[in-house]
């Protein structure tokens, strides 16, 4: 869009909704939407306070290791998949199914076998974000092109030479978009295991703000988790971004 | 690049002997029931109990009555983003106006988790039926919109140029050449859109109101009764996966005919 | 052996000595602030003949031709048409594209009519015309088929008989053999010629490909590099009564090839 002549980027869109966001807030017309500036305002206290500390402290550990196991496994798993055909068709099923599952409906389940606590928010961020991180990494395995794969061959390259200097590399575009969007999954998955357990992490904190017609402060820590899932997106893009420039002519 | 490729990624599977997969689907529920029967934990039944128990509920109604509160807010909720979600995308790809003030809500609405918003929606609509579309809208909805949108701003421009050679008028260019050469990605949208809409569905039967299967599901707990919940929540993981396949393999009919443009 | 006809950019505006249903006026098209295409062009288009643009790559020549196209706007200067400017695509004007731009969900019949139905024309009467240039150009048969059913040089017809179908006095073409197997190509020019002896039609014809500029043309514009300034226009003659073959061993032929050759060779050492 252009104003006087000058591009201005979207990102300035939002904060044209931050201001229509102010000005209903004002006219007072949904009680649960209050006005931009006292969210604002409401920030530093709810950011500050004990409980979102150990809120945060909660969520931030189980998706760290949710990630990290995520990680791990997907990653694996895509490998495998996009090496072995067999593999890959076989495990290709499961993983299809799973990716686009309501697996929220396994979550109670996991609260009846693992408890209320750390091991089921871990075992629903993995749960959430492993399948698309091997569905990705297994495409851009198999996208790497064979005669860069010969090329090393042909100059001596050993099996975990032509891995690492090679494969990986020609597939980290799909590996990293794989990553980024396992991290808002995990980022949803830890989100909404909270909110069923309901008695840990930012899961109870929304339920206290509701509870208690707390509007401003509910919006508050909403922005909070909306702006590490943009963080978290935005850095991985980054990287996405910086190896961009060789995706097409791989 | 990745919500085009998980879109159109053509379950290649689908293609594969069945051989393998049934035999994989044998190996999991052998290990389901060795892990049942060690047990893993009293909460843990084996697949044979959960087995009787889905049987049992498919014959007394249990799942017909649950499945039909279910699919109410679900249907209607996908059917309202359907409509007025593949609306906004185009409109967003074909303005860019639009374009700048709709995309970067969406795009925030896609990444962040949206779910934190649904224990809010009771204080607008209560715990009734609205309540759960809502939930389904908010959930589908951004996926919905933003592969219309990649489909219309992806539209060949090859096409289009030739539209224009032949003086197209702009409603002739959406409607002959740009919307048909989206709709590839607008279906996906719309099946990706209803996977997230049974999350949202089933999540607002499990925190706002108990009906349906995520009534089910709670009950059960409640009532330890857990080949009945395992039941449940394998019913819904099995619904929801052959929907999707069959929207999948119908995309595929639809579309494959433009695998490779011009 | 026709001479080539001298060419200076002040005969052409000053005093038009040749029937030209296409002229080119100073023409000018810069991309940004950086990118000098076309750097002043003048040249005529008889009427009923064909006329080759060709150049180094780069030089602009597709450019041009969609400036003609109206599909493109000058930075400066002008190309008329029947002595009107041109300000948009208009219906005495059709386009064959380089790659094809064929709707891949339509059948070959409805692409070949797409030019009409673009234009209003109720479907039978479209679907008639068109079923008559599907045939022309060595289709027939094919008409429900799919573009992705077709090779490319299949697909090419398919673009040439939705270009001949709306009847446009201005034929269009930009690298139309481009994408097409080199055997073929032979083949397809040879074809080409055919059907344009039936047609009326004046043809702007942009190609790479010098032989193929010999063999097709009344009349080959050569641009220089960019920012691209006509370099020469010539006027090859061939007697093509003689039959295909024989044309391309003939000497006159095989002399403007190298001609040709021998001018573009000294600007691309420049």
């Amino acid at each position: 869009m252009t104003l006087r002549g000058h591009r201005v980027p979207m990102v300035f869109s939002l904060l044209v909704w931050l201001v229509i966001w102010e000005v209903l807030g004002r006219a007072g017309w949904i009680s649960l939407i209050p006005p931009f500036s006292e969210v604002l305002a409401s920030f530093g206290e709810v950011v500050s306070s004990s409980s979102f500390e150990e809120a945060a402290r909660i969520t931030l550990q189980a998706f760290g290791i949710g990630m990290a196991l995520s990680f791990a496994i997907g990653i694996g798993l895509g490998i495998l998949m996009g090496t072995s055909r067999a593999f890959g068709s076989l495990m290709g099923m499961w993983v299809n199914i799973f990716e686009s599952s309501p697996l929220t409906a396994v979550v109670p389940a996991l609260m009846a076998l693992l408890g209320f606590g750390l091991p089921t928010m871990v075992v629903t961020v993995v749960l959430f974000s492993v399948w698309v991180i091997a569905l990705d990494t297994q495409v851009g395995v198999e996208r790497v092109n064979p005669s860069l794969v010969e090329m090393g061959r042909s100059f001596g390259a050993g099996r975990r030479r032509l891995f690492s200097s090679i494969v990986l590399r020609a597939a980290l575009p799909e590996l990293l978009a794989g990553i980024r969007l396992g991290l808002l999954r995990g980022l949803k998955g830890v989100v909404i295991g909270q909110l069923l357990i309901a008695v840990v992490g930012v899961g109870y904190l929304f339920e206290l703000y509701s509870r208690n017609f707390l509007m401003p402060e509910f919006w508050s820590l909403l922005i909070v988790l909306f702006a590490f899932a943009f963080l978290a997106s935005e850095v991985v893009g980054y990287f996405e971004r910086k190896v961009s420039f060789y995706a097409s002519s791989r | 690049m990745s919500v085009t490729q998980t879109a159109l990624r053509p379950t290649r599977v689908l293609a594969r002997p069945w051989v393998l997969r049934v035999l994989s689907i044998l190996v999991v529920l052998c290990l389901w029931e060795w892990a049942g029967r060690v047990p893993v934990s009293i909460a843990f039944p084996t697949f044979t109990d959960t087995l009787a128990a889905f049987v049992d509920m498919l014959a007394d109604g249990t799942f017909a009555s649950a499945y039909a509160e279910t699919l109410g807010p679900l249907l209607v909720g996908v059917g309202l983003t359907a409509v007025g979600g593949v609306l906004a995308g185009v409109v967003m790809g074909l303005s860019p106006r639009a374009q700048w003030f709709g995309l970067p809500v969406f795009i925030v609405l896609q990444a962040a988790p949206s779910a934190a918003i649904i224990p809010l929606i009771t204080f607008v609509y209560g715990i009734g039926f609205a309540a759960k579309v809502f939930a389904v809208v908010l959930l589908s909805a951004p996926v919905i919109v933003l592969n219309s949108y990649r489909g219309v701003a992806n539209a060949p421009r090859s096409l289009i140029e030739m539209g224009d050679s032949f003086q197209a008028n702009t409603r002739q260019r959406v409607w002959k050449i740009v919307i048909p050469a989206a709709s590839g990605l607008i279906f996906a949208g719309l099946r990706l859109g209803l996977a997230q809409g049974f999350t949202g569905a089933i999540l607002a039967e499990l925190i706002i109101t108990p009906t349906g299967v995520g009534d089910l599901i709670t009950y059960y707990r409640s009532l330890a009764d857990y080949p009945r919940m395992f039941a449940a929540i394998l019913s819904i993981i099995i619904f929801a996966s052959v929907s999707i396949t069959l929207l999948q393999r119908l995309e595929l009919r639809l579309f494959r005919p433009e695998m490779r443009p011009s | 052996m026709t001479e080539p006809a001298t060419h200076s950019p002040d005969a052409a505006v000053g005093t038009p000595t040749v029937d030209a249903a296409v002229r080119v006026v100073d023409l000018v098209k810069d991309f940004g602030s950086d990118v000098h295409a076309i750097g002043g062009l003048s040249f005529d288009v008889p009427r009923g003949e064909l006329t080759s643009i060709i150049g180094p790559s780069g030089c602009g020549k597709t450019t041009t031709l969609k400036v003609i196209a109206g599909l493109a706007e000058p930075t400066s200067g002008r190309v008329e048409v029947e002595g009107r400017p041109v300000t948009g695509p208009g219906p005495d004007r059709a386009m064959v594209f380089q790659d094809f731009a064929l709707l891949p969900w339509a059948t070959v019949l409805r692409n070949a009519a797409f030019g009409l139905e673009l234009k209003g024309v109720p479907r039978r009467e479209r679907e008639s015309v068109a079923r008559e240039y599907v045939a022309k150009v060595g289709l027939a048969g094919h008409e429900d088929v799919y573009p992705h059913q077709l090779s490319g040089g299949m697909r090419q017809r398919v673009g040439l008989a939705r270009a001949l179908a709306v009847d446009a006095d201005i034929l269009l073409m930009d690298e139309p053999f481009a994408s097409v197997d080199e055997q073929i190509r032979r083949k397809f020019q040879e074809d080409l010629l055919n059907l344009l002896s039936d047609e009326d039609k004046t043809v702007i014809f942009v190609t790479h490909s010098i032989e193929e500029a010999v063999y097709v043309s009344d009349q080959i514009v050569l641009l220089t590099r960019g920012p691209s300034t006509v370099s020469t226009v010539v006027r090859p003659g061939l007697d093509h009564s003689a039959g295909s073959d024989s044309v391309r061993r003939s000497t006159a032929y095989l002399d403007w090839v190298e001609r040709i050759w021998q001018e573009l060779e000294s600007y691309l050492e420049n």
